[in-house]
C-alpha cells in the first residue's frame, strides 16, 4: 500500500505541513514570550498564513489528471487545491480582525485552536477516504467548539459553545453510522473504492439511500442546512465575532466541498433519491432562512439566516450533480467567503467601537464612517447578488447549473428567494445611510490592517463580478476532478 | 459462530437508545453519555463488518480506534463547557441554558 515518499506526496501535503510547522511556531512562541509582548503571536499568524498560502498556490498546484495519495487517504486534485486556497484566505482575514482585540489577543491558544481548525479544513478538502474524513471533519470541530465558547466571562459565547457542541457530536454520530454502513457494504473505507463497489451492483439501493440520509445529517450540520440549521443563529450569535465570521464561511465552504465530492463520488447509484433529499432541503433553507431574516434585529443573527439561505442556493449547483453544477458550487463559495468575510469585517470594527450588534445602532454609520458603510453596501449587494458584484455571477451559475439539470421549479423558487433576500438587505443598509443615528459628528475609525483586509476583500469581489474568466476556470477545473 | 446480524441489530438497538437518549434527556452529562452510546454503536458495526468481511485489510479496526480516541477528544471538550457554564449559571439542565432565542 504504501511505497516510499516521493516528492508528488509532499508536495500534496505541502499546505499541513506548513500549517502545522506554523502552529508549532505559534505554540513555542506562546510559551516563552511574557505576556506584555504576546501581541506578536496575531502577526505570527498572519505571516505564517500568508507563506502557506503564496507556497501552496506555487507549488501545490496539481496536474491536470487528479491523483491519489498517501496510501488512498488523500486525493490531489484542483477541487483541494482551490478549496485549500478559500480556507486558507478565510484564516488569514480572520486572524486579521482579532489585532486589536484585547481579550484574545494575548492567547496563544486562540490562535494554535484556530490555525488547528484550519488544517482539519484543508484536509477536509482533499479527503478521499471515510477514516479520513471522519478525522478531518472532527480536526476542525473540535477547535471551533472550543472557539465559540472562547470567551468564559460571556454567557453567551460559552453557551454558544455548549450548543454547537452537543449538535455537532449528535450529527457527527448519526453521521459516523452511515459512514460504518458504508464500510460494510463497500468492505473498504476508501470513498472511490466504494464508488466502484457500488457501481459493481452489490449493494441494494434502499439501504445505499438510508445510508446516504445518515451521512447528509452530518454533512447538513457543517453547511447548516434546514433541517439541521437550528444550531446557527444561536452559535452565530453568542460566539466571538471573527469566528463567526470562520464559521460562516471558512466552515461551511469545507462542508459544501465534502458534500459535493462524497455525493457524486460514492452515491452516483442512487443520484434520484439525494437529488430529492437535497431539492427539498434547498427549498426549506432558502425559503425559511430569508423568511425568518426579514424579522431580525440583530446584525449577526440576520446574518446567520442568510447564510442558510445561501447554503440553500449553493445547493442547487449540488443537486444539479452535473459539471456545471459542481463548478457553480466552487465559484459560489470563492464569491461567498470574500463577501461574508467583508460584511462581517465591518460587523466587527463596529461593534468593537459601538459595543453593540442591534442593527438600530448602525443608524448613521454612512456618516461616521464612509468607508465602512461603502464596505457594508457592495458586501450586502452582493450578498443580494445585484450585479456587477461576484454574488450575482454566483447566483446565476447556480440557476443555470439548476436550470441545465432540469430542476426548473428550484431555481424558479431560488429566484423568488433572491428577491425576498434583497429586501432585508435594503433594510439594513437604509439604516446605515438614511436613519439619522445619535452621535453622528463622532468618527468611527478603522484600524489600518483591518481596513486593508476590508479593501482586499472588497476588490476580490469587484474582481469575480467583472473579470470572470480566471475564476471560472479555477471553478471548472476543479468540477472536472469530479467527473 | 454468532451471525453477522445479530452484531448489527444489536448496534442499531444502541443506537436508537443513544438517539432518543440525545433527544429527551434534559441534563447536559446525559446527553454527552448518549452521544457515547451512539458513537458504541458505531464501533460495534465497524468491528463486526471487519471481522466477517474485510478480515484481511485493517481499515475496520483502524477506523473503530479513531473513532474511540476522537470521542474522547470530543467529550473532554463538552465537559469542559458544561464546566464552565456551570460556575456561572450553577445549571447543567440543557433547556435552563437558553439565553439565546429566535
Amino acid at each position: 500500500m504504501f511505497g516510499s515518499i516521493t516528492t508528488d506526496m509532499v508536495l500534496a501535503i505541502l499546505p499541513e505541513i506548513a500549517l502545522l510547522v506554523l502552529i508549532a511556531v505559534v505554540f513555542v512562541t506562546d510559551l516563552v514570550v511574557d505576556e506584555k509582548r504576546r501581541g506578536i503571536l496575531a502577526w505570527t499568524s498572519i505571516i505564517g498564513l500568508l507563506i502557506t498560502m503564496l507556497l501552496t498556490a506555487f507549488f501545490a498546484q496539481p496536474g491536470a489528471e487528479a491523483e491519489t495519495l498517501w496510501g488512498g487517504m488523500l486525493r490531489h486534485d484542483w477541487l483541494a487545491y482551490v478549496s485549500k486556497l478559500i480556507f486558507l484566505f478565510g484564516a488569514l482575514i480572520t486572524t486579521v480582525f482579532t489585532l486589536n482585540w484585547d481579550s484574545v489577543r494575548f492567547k496563544g491558544e486562540f490562535y494554535v485552536l484556530l490555525l488547528t481548525s484550519t488544517l482539519g479544513m484543508t484536509l477536509m478538502g482533499a479527503s478521499a477516504d471515510l477514516i479520513m474524513l471522519f478525522l478531518s471533519i472532527e480536526t476542525t470541530s473540535i477547535p471551533l467548539y472550543v472557539l465559540a465558547g472562547f470567551l468564559t466571562d460571556d454567557d453567551r459565547s460559552t453557551e454558544a459553545g455548549f450548543k454547537y457542541l452537543l449538535f455537532g457530536a449528535m450529527t457527527t454520530a448519526v453521521m459516523l453510522y452511515g459512514f460504518s454502513l458504508l464500510y460494510g457494504f463497500a468492505g473498504s473505507t476508501g470513498l472511490y473504492e466504494i464508488s466502484a463497489a457500488i457501481g459493481a451492483g452489490q449493494i441494494p439501493a434502499a439501504a445505499l439511500a438510508g445510508a446516504a440520509v445518515l451521512v447528509l445529517v452530518g454533512f447538513g450540520f457543517k453547511v447548516a442546512m434546514a433541517p439541521l440549521h437550528f444550531w446557527a443563529p444561536d452559535v452565530y450569535e453568542g460566539a466571538p465575532t471573527p469566528i463567526t465570521a470562520f464559521l460562516s464561511t471558512a466552515s461551511k465552504a469545507a462542508g459544501f466541498v465534502v458534500l459535493t465530492r462524497v455525493m457524486i463520488a460514492a452515491f452516483s447509484s442512487v443520484q434520484a433519491e439525494w437529488q430529492l433529499m437535497l431539492a427539498i432541503a434547498a427549498v426549506i433553507s432558502m425559503t425559511l432562512g430569508n423568511l425568518v431574516a426579514l424579522s431580525q434585529t440583530n446584525i449577526k443573527r440576520l446574518l446567520a439566516y442568510s447564510s442558510i439561505a445561501h447554503a440553500g442556493y449553493a445547493l442547487l449547483g449540488v443537486i444539479a450533480a452535473s459539471e456545471l453544477g459542481a463548478a457553480s458550487v466552487v465559484y459560489y463559495f470563492l464569491v461567498y467567503v470574500v463577501t461574508n468575510m467583508a460584511a462581517f469585517g465591518v460587523v466587527i470594527v463596529v461593534s468593537r467601537v459601538i459595543g453593540s450588534d442591534e442593527i438600530a445602532d448602525y443608524a448613521g454609520l454612512s456618516r461616521r464612517s464612509p468607508g465602512l458603510a461603502l464596505v457594508m453596501l457592495l458586501a450586502f449587494l452582493s450578498l443580494a447578488g445585484i450585479p456587477p458584484l461576484g454574488g450575482f455571477i454566483a447566483k446565476v451559475l447556480v440557476f443555470a447549473a439548476a436550470v441545465q439539470a432540469e430542476f426548473v421549479w428550484l431555481a424558479v423558487i431560488g429566484v423568488l428567494n433572491a428577491i425576498i433576500g434583497l429586501y432585508y438587505y435594503l433594510i439594513v443598509l437604509k439604516v446605515v445611510y438614511l436613519t439619522p443615528g445619535k452621535d453622528e459628528q463622532k468618527a468611527l475609525p478603522t484600524p489600518r490592517p483591518q481596513a486593508v483586509a476590508l479593501v482586499v476583500s472588497i476588490v476580490l469581489l469587484l474582481l469575480m463580478g467583472t473579470v470572470f474568466a480566471p475564476w471560472y476556470q479555477w471553478a471548472l477545473n476543479s468540477a472536472s476532478a469530479l467527473f | 459462530m454468532i451471525p453477522l446480524s445479530w452484531y448489527l441489530i444489536l448496534a442499531a438497538g444502541l443506537f436508537c437508545i443513544g438517539f432518543y437518549g440525545v433527544l429527551a434527556r434534559r441534563n447536559a452529562i446525559a446527553i454527552l453519555m448518549s452521544i457515547e452510546l451512539m458513537l458504541n454503536a458505531v464501533n460495534i458495526n465497524l468491528v463486526a463488518f471487519w471481522r466477517f468481511l474485510a478480515p484481511e485489510s485493517i481499515s475496520g479496526q483502524a477506523f473503530a480506534v479513531i473513532v474511540f480516541a476522537v470521542a474522547a477528544a470530543e467529550v473532554a471538550v463538552g465537559l469542559a463547557l458544561v464546566i464552565s457554564i456551570y460556575r456561572s449559571r450553577k445549571t447543567v439542565i440543557a433547556e435552563e441554558i437558553n439565553l439565546m432565542k429566535w
